[in-house]
């Protein structure tokens, strides 16, 4: 029997031996492995960390801190995390949570918010505080988000399905993102079916999602700007240039009628450019869409960054472009007879925009025609007070020229003195807007739009406010939220 | 401590030519194990303190009582109808618990235990004493087409049998694969045909397939281990049912090489929960790994390698053939159970719930295992005697 016992041995040693060797296989998939879903490993071993907090601009309104949890057995300590304002920042600032992982600014500042950021300083830092036997800390957030301001966004988005995006032109700094429904980061973990139970007045609540940053709307009659600014831009018409408005525009042989009430489509007439503009006349910017065709216009509408998805500080996947997409996907096409000119001169045809890229195209025009890169980041400051990161203003896309933004802003001044956004009027404060009403295919179905800045001789904010599921236009429904915006702004700094 | 001095001074005094290695390797299994759960619930720790206490005692009266291991032999099919009986116990209305979807314990008033634990052991003494009888028949092979006659391999298939109705009675794959393997261990090592091991292999492949056609739990830990160890898909079910085997991958990855150190792992959330259920029985194999690392994880592994091998040897310098077949089965049935469970938390084979043993808590499977490592130590002094 000696034999076989030595055999069986030997068989069962290997069998001992494979078992090693799965073990040794899981290390080496670790890093794989630390990154799904559901590993409490890493976001679990950061809960030692005291994990910086998130502040609104005034570096005082608290929007993430600690809740210190002892651990009985161990004596050891957690840091979970509170956002006392609840619903207010759920969608920039994130969650960070063990369950769900983490989203927002507590995802894509993970690193400085725990401290495991390369800067040297934190690197050292770490280093003492190990040897000491401290807890390690983290860096402390200061966002750009003007609180009150988010909170008069907030508020005025309430129980509508929309977004509210406010930018500061001249240097991109995000001053309100607001996105309604939203949900209560605290309830992530562990209440997470109280999230997903929200209801809401548009088809699927998804109080995840970002409409800010993720949300695609029709930008109808918005994208006008856009249109208005390739126009002017490439010399081929200007300001006071003449149109006959019937009422319609011959499309492939069939008429496209402007925007109809009761009483039948609108008919204007003989119009100058700015009162096409003014009045929001589909018939005319067909006309021009025609003329320039949908290559050029196309074109500008990428100088103002659509096709990109903004270079804001959130996770990539927390922001999607702007564009005309085509089952469900972006695309750009190649054979400019794919594309239907006159409708996308007023945005329609399938062109879908995020409220952040209109925000940054009434930035641009206000900016002089640059587009200043957006940022959600003030500073980041280290546990003893040391500001280690400052976000400087950056130029992102250079538009249009400042002649072309000057003659916009005198457009989009008329819009909201005499035109379709008289809703959106400050007394003392001049206002350069436009407003957006598409059709969804939807009868009361639409998506409605508000974009501007103020004061329009020297912006200071800028702001884009977007709702779907609107019977109203976007001159009754976006703009009197777009002027609450910019009124919480600007009394801030009278 | 002091009580394993105390055991290993009583094996001394009673069996003082017995292998030195095994009780201390146990000792350190148990300490190691012991040390593992006081750390996930001082409670679990306290209990699991009193059932070593007790396995010490079944330990001690087993040595200084029995005075010689041979009258198993005489008793032998008395033992192997009382290991079906005790398998059976479970099934029995009434006494019968079911937990987590395994019917394997029986409770009588609050003292709940698993009697497969000890079934486990007199099935290897039944074994190597009806082995040792027919070993020539067995390996001869007596009638036609060189197949020994039923008469000499009834009793196999009756045990075959008997672990099959096991299997689909309490569904549990990991009991059945242990019995199944250490009875193809030992009557490979008794008549050396390969083909037994083949053609019992294949009858338990057999059962095992139409296990896992009847019962949809099987299934489930099939699939489970397919889409979560072999490909590490997103198929796996990370929230669901393959919550426990993921986790426990990530506990085992997560250890690194050395481990997050003791207490330092990740084991147990912020509201107290661990992360892996059953972590103190079934997964307590991820839980050192997460803590000790590879390396520590390894060294447990090394252990259970160095048991072998010290079992091993007594059987190789046992001159009999029952002392031999004791040895080695008594021996492989804890390695194999030691394999079963560490390759079940690794995602090697599919995973089935049993204990590690000396380090899984668990009272049923602590006392067996004294009661192994006892008789394997009676079996040492005995050869060590007859060598002197």
């Amino acid at each position: 029997m000696n034999p076989q016992i030595r055999r069986l041995f030997f068989v069962l040693v290997t069998l001992f031996v494979a078992v090693i060797g799965m073990s040794t296989w899981w290390l080496w998939k670790a890093p794989d492995l630390e990154a799904r879903r559901g590993n409490p490993t890493l976001l679990v071993k950061q809960l030692t960390i005291e994990r910086g907090r998130i502040f609104a601009a005034d570096g005082k309104t608290v929007f993430a801190r600690n809740r210190k949890v002892k651990q009985k057995s161990l004596g050891r300590t957690w840091f979970l995390r509170v956002y006392p304002q609840r619903r207010l920042v759920a969608h920039p600032v994130g969650y960070s949570t063990i369950e769900r992982s983490r989203t927002g600014l507590e995802k894509s500042l993970n690193d400085f918010l725990t401290g495991s950021n390369a800067n040297l300083d934190t690197v050292l830092d770490n280093a003492l505080d190990k040897l000491k036997g401290l807890t390690q800390k983290g860096n402390d957030v200061v966002t750009t988000i003007n609180a009150r301001a988010q909170r008069v966004a907030m508020d005025a988005l309430g129980g509508k399905c929309g977004a509210a995006v406010a930018l500061e032109p001249s240097t991109g700094r995000v001053l309100v993102l607001a996105s309604q429904p939203s949900f209560d980061p605290n309830l992530v973990e562990g209440h997470f079916n109280q999230i997903l139970r929200t209801k809401a007045a548009c088809g699927s609540a998804s109080p995840l999602l970002d409409r800010a940053t993720q949300g695609r709307f029709i930008p109808g009659s918005t994208f006008k700007v856009v249109t208005a600014a390739a126009a002017l831009d490439t010399g081929r018409f200007t300001p006071s240039s003449r149109f006959d408005d019937p009422g319609y525009c011959i499309e492939y042989g069939k008429r496209v009628s402007n925007f109809a009430d009761q009483s039948g489509p609108e008919v204007f007439g003989n119009v100058s450019f700015t009162q096409a503009m003014e009045h929001s006349i589909n018939a005319v910017f067909c006309n021009i869409g025609k003329k320039l065709g949908p290559t050029v216009v196309l074109d500008y509408a990428q100088r103002f960054g659509f096709y990109e998805e903004p270079p804001i500080e959130l996770p990539s996947e927390e922001v999607a472009p702007s564009g005309l997409y085509r089952r469900n996907r972006l695309y750009l096409p190649r054979d400019p007879n794919q594309v239907d000119p006159g409708r996308l001169a007023f945005g329609q045809e399938r062109l879908l925009a995020t409220p952040l890229q209109m925000a940054l195209v009434a930035a641009g025009i206000g900016n002089d025609g640059i587009v200043m890169q957006p940022t959600l980041v003030d500073r980041i400051v280290a546990p003893d007070g040391k500001v280690i990161e400052r976000s400087n203003p950056k130029e992102w896309k250079e538009a249009i020229k400042p002649r072309t933004a000057a003659e916009l802003t005198a457009m989009m001044r008329a819009v909201v003195e005499s035109g379709t956004g008289t809703a959106a009027q400050i007394s003392g404060v001049p206002v350069a807007g436009k407003t957006g009403t598409a059709e969804t295919g939807v009868s009361g179905r639409n998506d409605t739009w508000f974009i501007a800045f103020a004061p329009a001789d020297r912006p200071r904010v800028a702001v884009a406010v977007a709702l779907s599921g609107q019977s109203g236009t976007g001159g009754a429904t976006a703009a009197p939220i777009a002027k609450a915006i910019i009124e919480a702004l600007l009394k801030r700094n009278p | 401590m002091a009580l394993y001095v105390a055991a290993h001074l009583v094996v001394r005094v009673a069996l003082p030519l017995a292998d030195p290695y095994l009780l201390p390797l146990s000792g350190v299994l148990t300490g190691l194990g012991l040390t593992m759960i006081y750390r996930i619930d001082p409670d679990l720790a306290f209990r699991q303190g009193l059932w070593v206490v007790i396995g010490l005692a079944a330990f001690a009266a087993l040595v200084l009582f029995l005075k010689d291991y041979r009258t198993f032999d005489q008793v032998k099919y008395i033992l192997g109808l009382a290991a079906i009986f005790l398998l059976a116990l479970p099934a029995v209305p009434g006494l019968g618990r079911t937990i987590n979807g395994a019917s394997l314990w029986v409770g009588v008033g609050p003292v709940v235990f698993q009697p497969g634990e000890f079934a486990k052991v007199l099935l290897v003494v039944f074994l190597a004493g009806y082995l040792r009888d027919n070993r020539e028949m067995l390996s001869m092979g007596s009638g036609r087409y060189g197949l020994p006659s039923l008469k000499h391999f009834g009793p196999l298939l009756i045990i075959w049998g008997g672990a099959m109705l096991v299997l689909f009675q309490t569904n549990d794959l990991g009991g059945g694969l242990l019995y199944f393997s250490i009875f193809l261990a030992m009557l490979w090592v008794a008549t050396a045909r390969w083909a037994y091991v083949a053609v019992g292999g294949l009858l338990f492949a057999a059962g095992a397939y139409a296990l896992y056609h009847v019962t949809p739990h099987v299934q489930d830990r099939v699939a489970i281990w397919l889409d979560c160890s072999w490909t590490v898909s997103n198929a796996c079910p990370v929230y669901t049912e393959g919550y426990q085997l993921a986790q426990s991958i990530y506990a085992i990855s997560g250890g690194g090489l050395f481990g997050q150190g003791l207490g330092e792992g990740v084991l147990i959330s912020p509201e107290g929960h661990t992360y892996i259920p059953f972590l103190s029985t079934d997964f307590i194999f991820a839980a050192i790994a997460q803590e000790l690392g590879l390396a520590g994880a390894a060294a447990l592994v090394l252990l259970y390698v160095v048991f072998l091998y010290r079992g091993f040897r007594i059987a190789l310098m046992a001159d009999d053939g029952f002392s031999k077949l004791l040895a080695v089965g008594l021996t492989s049935a804890l390695a194999i159970q030691a394999f079963i469970i560490t390759a079940g938390v690794t995602g090697l084979i599919p995973l089935t719930g049993i204990t590690l043993p000396y380090v899984s808590y668990g009272g049923s499977s602590i006392v067996a295992n004294f009661l192994i490592v006892g008789l394997l130590l009676m079996v040492s002094n005995h050869v060590n005697r007859e060598r002197s």
